[in-house]
């Protein structure tokens, strides 16, 4: 029951999320679907993972969200069909008709299954996965700080007015001696 | 948990990313339908994991998906920004005004 229960709130925050009118009201529903997949990932048994869910899905995504929303402002700009609407639902329907008929019913994969603890798992088998996350996150904050930088505020080193009036000559017609 | 109830859920909510990245024009909304995408995603490799008993396995995965759709994000958010503070808008049909 509480299964349905979590499964249901994250199809209506996700439903909420995508068709407010507001930005802020779209990013506050899809803190709720993060928290509540979290929710589910716990009750998955994968403890770690959903921690971090909480933690970055639910908290710094959420915050990224709200502070770019306030720089930029909302909007509020009208859904407009690029496409029109029954053939949306119709792709969307197929897609997942076709994907429903391959996945279920979810039977027992015949795993070996493994008793490698996560840390073990994470840090000694997938050693290359966590450097290119690193990578991930050090490229991204990069890319965050060249893109947030204002491209419209005047460079700081340039040459100020009075320095074009100065009357500086020419180093070929200045005396021998000042050359020396 | 009864992973087929959660994997109809699972496919519920990747069909409402999908519809939303169909239908919305706004930057903002196509990184919030992007995240709900994932978190769709998410919730199967977790599942897969569970049901072939190799969670451990399916976690350091998922850890990987979370950071590069953090990442994802972040850019997404810095881009949007940057195309408001241009052209005015966060409309993604505007953004043909890149042409050359």
């Amino acid at each position: 029951m509480l299964d349905a229960l979590l499964i249901a709130g994250t199809v209506v925050c996700a439903i909420r999320a995508i068709r407010a009118r507001h930005l802020l009201s779209a990013a506050l529903w899809l803190a709720g679907v993060s928290a509540l997949t979290a929710l589910m990932l716990y009750k998955l048994g994968a403890e770690q993972v959903a921690v971090v869910e909480l933690s970055v899905g639910a908290g710094l995504v959420t915050v990224l969200f709200v502070f770019a929303i306030s720089i930029a402002g909302d909007d509020g700009l009208a859904e407009r069909e690029f496409i029109p609407n029954w053939f949306t639902v119709g792709l969307v329907g197929l897609f997942l008709l076709i994907l429903g008929i391959m996945l279920l019913p979810l039977d027992e994969m015949d795993g070996a299954g493994s008793k490698t603890a996560m840390a073990e798992m994470l840090w000694e088998n997938r050693t290359l996965d966590v450097l290119l996350q690193t990578v991930l996150i050090f490229s991204g904050v990069l890319c965050l700080l060249g893109l947030l930088t204002d491209s419209h505020a005047p460079a700081k080193h340039n040459i100020p007015h009075e320095a074009n009036e100065l009357e500086i000559e020419p180093m070929d017609e200045r005396p021998e001696e000042m050359m020396a | 948990m009864n992973l087929d109830i959660l994997l109809v859920g699972v496919l519920a909510i990747f069909g409402i990313g999908l519809y939303g990245l169909l239908i919305t024009r706004n930057l903002i909304k196509v990184v919030v339908a992007l995240q709900i995408l994932v978190k769709a995603a998410l919730l199967a490799l977790v599942a897969a994991g569970e049901a072939s008993n190799q969670l451990n396995l399916s976690q350091s995965i998922a850890m990987t998906v979370i950071v590069a759709d953090t990442v994802v994000a972040v850019i997404g958010l810095a881009l949007a920004v940057q195309v408001k503070r241009v052209l005015g808008t966060f409309d993604t049909t505007l953004l043909s005004k890149l042409r050359g």
